[in-house]
């Protein structure tokens, strides 16, 4: 059982931890279908 | 009598009109070449139209006319030729955003993919998994909880290691949760929205949103790991083919031998592996729109083989727009995600509720040795090593240990069962598994020194 509750908490790290990575990536929709002369949100 | 003549004459005049139509270019004089009344009731019809005198019909820049003249803003084109290139994206467009899909203002194909979407997509695949579900409930209720047959030894087996459960459950848990996730974003609009209004159902797609995107790649590392931990011991064998021919022995006493996979968990697993990398890669494909071309060069290899024409689509078409692609991965991801589902929802009832002993694989990682010699003979004789019919007696002489004779009748136990199981015509006809014996013994010895549980006997 603890290799299950292990994996489980494993996927609520990887799942944190790809929002964060991708949000910082620059592959949002707004960043990725503005031109440069588009200022977004930081 | 003349009524029904009449009808029968106007109706054939109807039938000789439509294979006039079918076979014959037909006379748009009357429109000056655009459409007529019949192109767009044929196209209500579903019926396949020629679309080339629309299509073809954009305007000509090379005979425009003075900027002066009447239309001459225009370039030379009408409005009506402006928005059929628009249209068939023939539209010379500059956008002032950026990325493939800007410059694609009517997307032809977005109506099928959304009438798809919603009605066959999601028909088909609930469907399947419904039909799933009553499959195994009427299994489970002629054929019962499949039980260990023979007496419980209370001997403990390992069969998978933690870091095994660990990659096995961080596929699962993101499974379920990829297909709960995905099952409310495809079926949500359709069933969720009426039951609890937009405001809620919105609140649960951004949940659902989220979760699917970033779960993902939990599911995608797991599935490198299950790989690379099984992937040898799902190797076909040919132990594998006497499993299929009799059916697992699901409908029959008995079981036959397997290895520590049978034919049946290995079908499985490759269905995870091929399944679950297909769906991988449709969904990386859609968690970065247009930044992938699947489809038009799977299209392009399709044709090459006249696979498209041989089923039926004829030639596929090797140019797409960048939603298309998008669309094509959304339907493909979906459906073979809707297969696998079926196919997990059957392993997860024979490994909780359908099977006993199965469960405690994945639960504690040791199984009931009874168990593994009924369902994975094979594989109980690799880790313990060949039962030797002499063997009771020849512990019995030298019994070192308080509970030695405790062991000792244990074992004959299992002697007895295996010797009515199938494991001894195993072992008789397959002269492989008597060569590995000796060098199994060290494995035995090890196994057999872990600490052994109590009985549990009920």
């Amino acid at each position: 059982m603890k290799s299950m509750f292990a994996a489980f908490f494993a996927i609520l790290a990887i799942a944190i931890g790809a929002n964060l990575f991708l949000s910082q990536a620059g592959f949002s929709s707004q960043e990725r279908t503005s031109s440069s002369a588009v200022r977004l949100d930081p | 009598m003349t009524r029904i003549l009449i009808a029968l004459i106007f109706n054939l005049s109807f039938v000789s009109l439509a294979f006039a139509q079918s076979t014959e270019a037909p006379d748009r004089n009357s429109t000056g070449g655009a459409q007529t009344l019949e192109d767009i009731m044929a196209r209500q019809r579903g019926e396949e139209v020629d679309n080339s005198f629309r299509s073809e019909a954009t305007g000509d820049a090379a005979s425009a006319a003075e900027i002066s003249k009447q239309l001459g803003t225009l370039g030379g084109n009408s409005d009506p030729e402006l928005w059929r290139a628009l249209r068939f994206g023939l539209a010379d467009i500059t956008a002032s955003n950026s990325g493939p899909a800007a410059e694609v203002l009517i997307q032809d194909g977005g109506m099928r993919w959304l009438n798809l979407r919603s009605g066959p997509l999601i028909k088909y695949g609930g469907g399947l998994l419904l039909w799933m579900i009553g499959l195994l409930g009427l299994f489970y209720l002629i054929r019962g909880r499949i039980k260990i047959d023979g007496k419980k030894t209370g001997n403990k087996i390992t069969r998978f290691k933690a870091a095994e459960r660990f990659a096995h459950w961080l596929l699962a848990g993101s499974f379920l949760l990829l297909g709960a996730t995905g099952l409310i974003t495809l079926m949500g609009r359709k069933f969720l929205i009426p039951a609890f209004g937009h405001e809620a159902f919105s609140v649960l797609a951004i949940g659902s949103k989220w979760i699917h995107n970033n779960v993902s790649w939990a599911f995608i590392i797991a599935l490198v790991l299950i790989f690379v931990f099984w992937v040898v011991d799902n190797i076909p064998h040919r132990s594998d083919i006497n499993w299929l021919v009799k059916g697992g022995g699901i409908f029959s006493r008995g079981h036959p031998p397997a290895k520590k996979f049978n034919a049946g968990q290995k079908l499985i697993f490759w269905s995870v592996i091929v399944l679950g990398s297909s769906i991988s890669v449709s969904g990386v494909s859609l968690l970065f729109p247009f930044q992938f071309e699947m489809f038009a060069a799977t299209f392009v290899k399709v044709n090459a083989t006249g696979l498209g024409a041989y089923l039926g689509f004829g030639e596929l078409r090797e140019v797409l727009a960048p939603h298309e692609e998008m669309q094509y991965s959304q339907l493909w991801h979906s459906i073979v995600s809707f297969v696998l589902m079926a196919i997990i929802l059957a392993h997860i009832y024979i490994g909780s509720l359908g099977m006993e002993g199965a469960y405690d694989a994945m639960g504690s990682g040791e199984v009931e040795e009874q168990w593994a010699r009924e369902h994975h003979s094979l594989w109980v004789e690799e880790v313990l090593g060949p039962q030797v019919p002499n063997a009771t007696a020849a512990a019995a002489k030298k019994p070192t240990a308080p509970n030695a004779s405790a062991k000792i009748s244990k074992k004959s136990t299992i002697m007895k069962s295996a010797r009515s199981s199938e494991v001894k015509h195993k072992k008789a006809t397959d002269p492989k598994s008597a060569k590995s014996a000796p060098t199994k013994t060290t494995a035995n010895k090890t196994t057999a020194a872990k600490p052994k549980k109590p009985a549990n006997d009920t």
